[in-house]
């Protein structure tokens, strides 16, 4: 394997084409990434110098603090409540627009409409939603005998705030990825099945579920990754609270690193972040690697 | 629910082919319109509080359509907040991240189906290998990059960082890899530079999988909030997302003013759906099947 001349000038066109795109991706990407290890083992002043080497004790604190604790909870609760329900509507909703119909895309139009919305959007109207005295929610609750709480004030029911507004924001995307799941699927499958004597609901479930599953699994690890990440809607909504009830790990990042100024702390907490996203991402290539193999 | 019995006549009738009766038909139609209501709602209720006055949004119970619309929020928005240039702002740094993204990835992604060196593979998966690093595990360093380069308050500091997309480069490779490899041999041939056959040959060709590129990186950079909030503090420098949120930070509340704000920030990202709808689900049906 030794390097011709010849090997080496493809390899400097080569790299000039990649350059550009590999310079950026260095200079904030990769290089980011390896201070954010770094910057974990030090301590900074509230500029970010670093001044003394501090081994491993962000990460002991990490452990020991009830804060990042409870934070870890808070981001597993909103995971728990945004990405299986959001999945499921999703597919309900992607099957009834899939149907060969006359104006369908007018419909699938509107109900992917929140593809195009902006976090910020979305938690401003969401925030009006959900006000106690004007919000029309609660007024619709009312009018079914139901007493709606304080959405944002009662720790337990902010994170479900929370997490109500994520799902909507992603029910676009999720629609559009179940339709095109839907739409792979051969319709003489479902003439057999309808030969076998196969009806609605068990069709739905042995055979539109089952054919989906890749989609799905790719919006259970693309949609919990998005949820690991989201910052706007809790910024917008309830800042981290009340009480730390919606400080998940992102936030806890922002807190820490751009209002106390910890930044070495902050950076043991994105080391967290980035492991947890690392494996979830590695699941899914491993997944799809799989699923490649079978065809 | 007398629709739902009509399709299993409707199945026994025609076993063969299931066409729609037109009963079966109208009931989906109905519920095709119901639930795109409902998912559409809170979008549809912002359109209609921001033609409400203040008092009107007050009264109890809460009002769905304005008895009286107005376009006076527009006009107090534009008071507000200078929300004309958020947008400027927020369509300079989202065409220079679309410009930069399309050069950077066609760059990069020629090089990974048509040219042949050693080391490719490993540096194809180095590109992929940034998919599976969160921008927020990054941003404290980068923070302080942009800060030490003094590019706080800039568009550069704004556009620059996501300039280059591993996902994109990804999407034009395949669609690349389409272009018969006879048109590349031919190119040869006629004596053509490697850097011409891509401006004159494959740039045109790859069109469709360019703009699914371009409306993407428009619309994710024009929706970003964590990094403008981060990076801009003065008000001239705010992007749209930033610069509307800052209303909810406000003294007294004012639900139509927010409301005529959030209307004008996302038509913008609405239409754009609206006209890029294809190459839009082209790119998010790619990263579901190709993984």
């Amino acid at each position: 394997m030794r390097w011709t001349a010849r090997d080496l000038r493809s390899l400097a066109v080569g790299l000039a084409y990649l350059a550009p795109a590999l310079f950026i991706f260095v200079v904030f990407v990769f290089i980011p990434l390896g201070r954010t290890f770094y910057l974990s083992f030090y301590n900074t002043r509230s500029t970010g110098l670093v001044t003394t080497f501090n081994g491993i004790d962000h990460y002991i604190d990490l452990v020991t603090s009830q804060t990042f604790r409870s934070g870890l909870v808070a981001t597993g609760l909103f995971a728990l409540y945004t990405v299986p329900l959001g999945i499921a509507l999703g597919l309900i909703l992607a099957v009834l627009l899939n149907q060969r119909l006359r104006g369908i895309s007018v419909f699938r139009t509107m109900m992917a409409s929140t593809i195009a919305i902006s976090a910020a959007v979305g938690s401003l109207i969401w925030l009006l939603l959900f006000n106690p005295s004007l919000g029309l929610l609660n007024y619709v609750l009312s009018l079914a005998g139901v007493r709606g709480p304080e959405w944002l004030i009662q720790p337990t029911i902010a994170i479900i705030a929370v997490s109500i507004t994520t799902i909507w924001l992603t029910m676009g995307t999720n629609i559009i990825v179940l339709l095109a799941g839907l739409q792979g699927i051969p319709e003489e499958i479902y003439e057999a099945a309808r030969l076998d004597g196969a009806r609605g609901a068990r069709m739905f479930t042995r055979i539109t579920v089952p054919m989906v599953s890749p989609s799905l699994f790719f919006l259970l690890v693309v949609d919990t990754v998005a949820v690991l990440q989201a910052f706007t809607q809790i910024h917008l909504l309830t800042r981290g609270g009340p009480v730390d009830a919606t400080r998940t790990l992102v936030y806890s990042i922002y807190l820490d690193a751009f209002q106390n100024f910890q930044f070495g702390f902050a950076s043991a907490e994105s080391v967290v972040l980035f492991v947890l996203v690392l494996i979830l991402t590695l699941i899914q290539f491993r997944f799809v690697e799989r699923l490649v193999h079978y065809q | 629910m007398s629709v739902r019995a009509v399709p299993r006549t409707g199945a026994i009738a025609l076993p063969r082919e299931r066409r729609p009766l037109p009963v079966r038909k109208f009931g989906s139609y109905v519920l095709l319109a119901v639930v795109s209501i409902l998912v559409a709602f809170p979008l549809l209720l912002a359109l209609s509080y921001s033609f409400m006055s203040e008092s009107e949004i007050a009264t109890f119970p809460p009002p769905v359509l304005p008895m009286h619309p107005s376009l006076d929020n527009y006009q107090k928005v534009l008071g507000a907040i200078p929300i004309v240039r958020y947008l400027l702002n927020s369509f300079i740094v989202s065409t220079a991240v679309v410009i930069g993204q399309l050069i950077t990835a066609s760059l990069a992604a020629y090089a990974f189906s048509f040219l042949v060196f050693r080391g490719r593979q490993v540096l194809f998966f180095l590109f992929l290998s940034t998919l599976m690093i969160p921008w927020e595990a990054t941003i404290i360093p980068n923070y302080m990059t942009i800060r030490t380069l003094g590019w706080l308050d800039t568009y550069q500091g704004l556009a620059v960082p996501f300039m280059a997309t591993a996902f994109g480069t990804f999407l034009l490779r395949q669609a690349f890899m389409q272009i018969p490899r006879e048109l590349w041999d031919a190119a040869r041939i006629d004596g053509s530079t490697t850097f011409r056959f891509l401006r004159e040959v494959v740039i045109p060709l790859a069109r469709p999988a360019l703009g699914t590129v371009a409306i993407y990186g428009f619309l994710s950079t024009y929706n970003q909030y964590f990094w403008p909030l981060l990076i801009t503090n003065e008000t001239l420098m705010r992007t749209t997302q930033v610069g509307i949120a800052q209303l909810r930070f406000e003294e007294s509340l004012r639900w139509g003013l927010v409301m005529a704000g959030v209307i004008m920030v996302a038509v913008p990202t609405l239409a754009l759906l609206v006209l890029g709808q294809r190459q839009l689900i082209r790119g998010l049906t790619a990263g579901a099947v190709k993984g």
